[in-house]
């Protein structure tokens, strides 16, 4: 269990983060600069929040209110940098041992072996940390925090080092660790997918406000506001006139579309997903759109659409699906597209969208 | 020929290192920490010896050092012993001289030490005292020694202060920097061309050491 609910002013920038856990991997998703490294690096210690609290597993590690705030030695938090922030001086062996420092040395030395173990870096003890491949150092940096038996585990975007095609197998990795981990794990990323790889539960960061935990599936499915629309992904959005409970305006496209999903009177935009965007004629939510342009995916084909009734300077609509159904359409010019009413996503504005 | 004011200077160059290697760490690490504006006054201040000419340095610390003045006195009045004149009265000069070449060498170190290392140590539960020593120390060994071997060359080397601070005695607070001196004044080129030649060849075996140092780093 932790409970985080915190504020820090940085110049300009307002933290005000607030979430809980319960046993699970909640992910802090949101755009760069948005507080999410200042947030871990609150939970760990290393930093000092303004005023509120951070609990974890009924501990409290930090309390305005109450004065307490526990140097990061005693809070038995692991931290996993982006960096991995492996003492470049000290052989594999020994960054794992110093992880393991709270430990007596004959204890020392059986967990150090244990994670050379676990973490497959058997062969690999006596090397120093740039010696080793960017996969290599993050299984030693989990090896060293794990070493020391946290209570929880915070990971700053941990394949933001690596090359793309390491990530798979890394992952894969990650989820094994994660998994056998009896304790909360946080885990900041701007990357929707490493989130729905491995997180259970996301809370959005937006301009360093946190928005109400969800499920990752429900983030996907029906994002609660503008920017958790726009950083899980979603690429198309209006500003809109509530018609009625079903029923919306799109200021910025200039058409009117259908909700399955009702619109909340507060709502102030919709978001629709590329791959919700169809050819074709359908009984509502039809339009027919001007083709602008074609751009390849690896296998799928990205088709930029004009609106003819959009406003001046709105973004074009962004249309995905596979190429060989693209092709199959023989290039038109104009093209009826309609997207179904459960795929129009109502959503709140919030302070920190501008739309 | 007579030894002595190679000891002299050597002697004097070791305590002047030692005690600036440890007095420079300390400015450097502390002195990032501090307020922006006291960091920039004292940095001006911790610097200034370093392009200073060194008979300035050496005026400033008769004044604080000189019989009649506050330090002199005091301690003339403690122990019976005069502060300058000594043959370790250069150390003063020459600590003060070369401190700069120490501290801002620590300072460059310091700055460009990761310090996401000593927060990833925190969060391990490392000590500060470890971290410092363990962390922090080796993985700005480079700097620091590359400084500490800079400030022992200059020691050696160090003239303007030590002779206002020192004075010239013979074996007694003669130095090589002093003797050389001396002996062109009263003529003795043969002598003075000697002496000239172990200054060279001393704080050249220096700056190879430097240099031998860094490739070894390197590789």
């Amino acid at each position: 269990m932790l409970l985080v609910d915190i504020k820090k002013k940085l110049g300009a920038f307002h933290l005000d983060v607030s979430f809980e856990t319960g046993g699970e991997v909640l992910a802090l998703l949101g755009p760069s600069g948005c507080g999410k490294s200042m947030t871990l690096r609150c939970i760990a210690g290393v930093e000092r929040p303004d005023s509120g609290r951070i609990v974890l597993n009924g501990r409290v590690l930090f309390d305005s209110g109450k004065g307490i705030d526990l140097p990061p030695q005693q809070r038995r938090v692991g931290y996993l940098f982006q960096n991995y922030a492996l003492f470049p001086h000290m052989t594999v062996v020994q960054n794992i041992a110093a992880g393991a420092c709270r430990l007596s040395a004959r204890e020392r030395q059986a967990a150090v072996e244990s994670s050379i173990r676990t973490f497959r870096l058997e062969g690999l003890e006596r090397l120093r940390p740039r010696q080793l491949s960017g996969g290599q150092q993050q299984r030693v940096a989990l090896a060293r925090i794990l070493a020391g038996s946290p209570e929880l585990l915070l990971l700053d975007e941990p394949f933001s080092a690596l090359d793309s095609y390491l990530r798979w197998q890394l992952e894969l990795e990650l989820l094994d660790t994660l998994e056998s981990f009896p304790g909360d794990v946080v885990y900041v990323s701007h990357d929707r997918d490493e989130v729905c790889h491995l997180c259970a539960s996301v809370c959005v960061l937006a301009e360093g406000r946190s928005e109400p935990k969800e499920s990752v599936r429900q983030l996907m499915e029906a994002p609660r506001t503008l920017s958790a629309a726009l950083i899980s992904g979603c690429r198309n959005y209006s500003r809109i006139s509530r018609l009625d409970e079903h029923t919306v305006r799109c200021e910025d496209w200039g058409v009117t579309l259908h909700t399955a999903a009702p619109v909340p009177p507060e709502a102030a935009a919709v978001g629709v997903r590329a791959h919700h965007i169809v050819p074709g004629e359908a009984a509502e939510n039809t339009f027919v759109c001007a083709v602008e342009r074609v751009i390849p995916g690896p296998f799928t084909a990205v088709v930029t659409l004009a609106v003819p009734g959009s406003r001046e300077g709105a973004l074009p609509l962004r249309m995905e699906l596979e190429r060989e159904k693209w092709e199959a359409l023989g290039r038109p010019e104009k093209l009826a597209v309609h997207v179904a009413p459960e795929q129009v996503m109502p959503l709140l504005g919030g302070e920190a969208c501008r739309i | 020929m007579d030894w002595y004011p190679l000891l002299n200077s050597l002697r004097i160059a070791v305590i002047s290192a030692v005690i600036v290697f440890f007095a420079g760490i300390a400015a450097a690490y502390y002195i990032a920490r501090l307020p922006r504006l006291l960091k920039g006054i004292l940095d001006v201040v911790l610097t200034l010896p370093l392009v200073l000419p060194p008979t300035v340095v050496g005026y400033l610390l008769l004044c604080a050092l000189g019989p009649r003045r506050f330090l002199g006195a005091w301690f003339w009045e403690t122990f019976q012993t005069r502060l300058t004149m000594q043959w370790w009265s250069a150390v003063f000069a020459v600590t003060v001289v070369v401190f700069p070449l120490m501290y801002r060498t620590a300072r460059g170190a310091f700055e460009s030490f990761d310090e996401t290392l000593a927060q990833a140590g925190k969060t391990l539960g490392l000590s500060n005292t470890y971290i410092f020593w363990r962390i922090r120390m080796p993985c700005c060994r480079q700097g620091i020694i590359a400084g500490a071997v800079l400030a022992f060359a200059r020691a050696i080397g160090e003239y303007g202060a030590t002779s206002m601070v020192a004075g010239y005695t013979p074996g007694r607070t003669a130095t090589v920097a002093t003797e050389v001196y001396q002996l062109w004044r009263i003529g003795d080129d043969a002598l003075a061309f000697r002496w000239v030649m172990v200054n060279i060849a001393i704080s050249a075996a220096v700056l190879l050491a430097v240099n031998l140092l860094e490739r070894r780093q390197r590789g």
